[in-house]
């Protein structure tokens, strides 16, 4: 287990990420209206993990989504793309006119995210379970390459059902890729109904730590102790043991109306709700 | 007991997992020739699912251990950590039994390689009914009509070493991920060095031309197929023959050739015939018309007995004899 967390952070860097955190499901619920269905929730629940990963966290170069050193981000939980979309735009890596045209006749952004058509986007995704032997292939391949990068591999709490998972969990620890930072987003629901009704995943952090895994739990919606965490795990030196943070989540955080409720995995708002939905999301999500 | 000790005390005539590679030159072929690529710069890495043994990587893991990755039985995560190596510009070689690469891996093959266009090469080795009696489990008479059907995938079924290797040297610029059909390693010899310098991925090879008919032949059918139609040939029987090692991109000119010069064309794989080589033939054939009749000589769309490898060649007449067999029955007036 890597040492607490003692950094705190500033109020300026957590009031703007906080910010993006606001502007990412702004920017979902717009790019959902022009696809007309999407998953909202899924979305919301990881918006303030993306914020942290893209706005202090990771290492990128702006307009340069090839850059060899840049830190690697994988979607395991890719139907909730429709949240990196904006960010890679903000990025300089997708034009806005693209963004703007997302999921229409030809245009590279679908529901899930493809690397074939995106620059930015690491590794396709879609289905669930491949994305941890990904981000540990890059790991490897970043020592093959002499490269200091991280992988980061967001995955899902249903996505923990997948034996490749756990394939990919015991790989990793094997094979010493402690530049792989997984983070889960625990938001507790799937499709069907809540993750431990459907397929129960307990104990979790147990399970991890057993695979050989540093893990960490945290709230998810937490900017100010997401943030200083992730920062400690990406900045670790000649890390060995990879690290999972598990995150624990509202899925459809920040519309009240839509938190834990099993129908907004997939779905689509009018003008009406649409507006309201906006309107708790600039209040920071109070009811 | 240390192996040292263990190798003492047995006699020379007994042999381990260890001694395998010795009786298999096509799987020594794989490392030897991973290891020159290794050598002149190329950015090879190689991984295996706990079958470095069986299918020779011990040599490369000795030779190249930081480009080497034993990812244990775990094929699914193996195929698509390969594909993550990949996206840095890395050439991963994955070998796995051939009855659970392109099998338990399918979807991983199809998403994170071949639609991600990835230059990851996929070999599975033990392919058709090489494992024998060990079991339908591991029997592969489907592999090539699985990863026939994916877009933007390479399938190639090298004869013997001498072309396992010329082909993984082809490979090296080739600008599609592959996946390679291979036998044990022991497949006979056909091909000297010298006669594979202008291999090329994609382009038959012409080994007989005949007028009373053509055989086409992929992989391990090449050499008994190639000693059928030359006893025939005593007999005055002109058969040709066209070593199909590509299946995709299938050499569509050969084939037509074939359906030009006469008599009818039989297709012999060691795989189901459904979906394979001969029905990547005849689909070459119907799409341009060609009346020619086709025979598709090979597992007949059911599961392979056990027995031991040449017992199973012999019954489902994919040795030389059967072949013969199966060409006579082709082509009226011959007896074989």
């Amino acid at each position: 287990m890597s040492a607490p967390v003692t950094e705190a952070l500033d109020d300026t860097t957590a009031e703007l990420l906080e910010e993006k955190a606001k502007f990412i499901r702004r920017e979902v619920i717009r790019l959902i209206s022009i696809a007309k269905v999407g998953h909202y929730a899924s979305a919301f629940s990881c918006a303030e993990i993306i914020a942290a990963l893209y706005y202090d966290v990771m290492n990128l170069r702006e307009g340069e989504p090839d850059w060899p050193d840049r830190d690697r981000f994988m979607f395991g939980k890719g139907h909730a793309a429709v949240a990196q979309y904006p960010v890679l735009a903000e990025w300089g890596f997708i034009p806005e006119d693209v963004l703007n045209e997302y999921t229409r006749l030809g245009n590279p952004l679908g529901d899930h995210p493809d690397m074939t058509r995106v620059p930015g986007v690491d590794f396709s995704s879609g289905s669930i379970g491949h994305a941890l032997s990904a981000g540990l292939g890059m790991a490897l391949a970043g020592r093959v390459n002499g490269r200091e990068y991280n992988s980061f591999v967001m995955l899902g709490d249903g996505e923990q059902n997948e034996g490749q998972v756990w394939e990919a969990a015991m790989s990793c620890a094997h094979h010493k890729a402690g530049r792989v930072i997984a983070i889960i987003d625990r938001n507790r629901y799937c499709l069907d109904g809540e993750v431990d009704e459907v397929m129960g995943i307990e104990p979790l952090a147990d399970k991890w730590r057993a695979f050989g895994w540093d893990v960490h739990e945290v709230d998810g919606h937490d900017i100010r102790a997401l943030t200083p965490l992730l920062r400690q795990l990406a900045r670790r030196e000649d890390p060995e043991v990879p690290a999972v943070v598990i995150a624990h989540t509202v899925k459809g955080k920040g519309v009240p109306f839509m938190e834990q409720e099993i129908g907004w995995h997939l779905g689509w708002l009018n003008e009406e709700d649409e507006r309201r939905a906006l309107e708790y999301i600039e209040q920071g999500g109070a009811a | 007991m240390s192996t040292a000790q263990s190798n003492q005390e047995r006699s020379q005539a007994s042999w381990t997992l260890l001694d395998l590679l010795d009786q298999a030159p096509g799987l020594k072929a794989l490392s030897d020739t991973l290891n020159e690529l290794a050598d002149e710069g190329r950015p090879v890495v190689a991984l295996t699912g706990d079958l470095k043994y069986s299918n020779g990587l011990v040599k490369f893991a000795e030779k190249n251990p930081d480009r080497f990755f034993n990812m244990g039985i775990s094929e699914q995560n193996m195929v698509s950590a390969a594909a993550g190596l990949a996206t840095t510009g890395l050439m991963p070689f994955v070998a796995d039994f051939a009855s659970f690469l392109p099998l338990l891996c399918c979807e991983q093959i199809r998403t994170d390689v071949a639609y991600s266009q990835l230059p990851v090469r996929l070999i599975g080795h033990h392919a058709g009914i090489t494992l024998g009696f060990y079991g339908t489990s591991h029997h592969a008479t489907e592999d090539l009509a699985i990863t026939r059907s994916m877009a933007g995938l390479t399938v190639a079924a090298p004869t013997d070493p001498a072309m396992l290797s010329a082909a993984i040297r082809a490979s090296a610029d080739w600008p599609e991920p592959i996946y390679f059909r291979i036998g044990r390693g022991r497949e006979p010899k056909v091909y000297e060095e010298d006669e594979l310098a202008g291999f090329e991925l994609g382009k038959a090879i012409w080994l007989r031309r005949g007028s009373a008919g053509t055989v086409i032949a992929t992989g391990s059918t090449v050499k008994p197929a190639r000693d059928a139609v030359e006893r025939l040939a005593e007999d005055g029987i002109d058969v040709g023959l066209i070593d199909m090692h590509t299946i995709k991109p299938i050499d569509a000119e050969a084939i037509l050739e074939a359906a030009g010069a006469g008599g009818p064309i039989l297709t012999v794989e060691e795989h189901n015939v459904l979906g394979g080589l001969g029905g990547a033939v005849a689909e070459v054939l119907a799409d341009a018309g060609a009346g020619t009749r086709l025979r598709r000589h090979g597992i007949q769309d059911e599961y392979s007995l056990i027995g031991p490898p040449t017992h199973l060649y012999a019954h489902y007449r994919l040795n030389a004899a059967g072949i013969e067999e199966v060409i006579c029955e082709e082509i009226p007036g011959s007896t074989s």
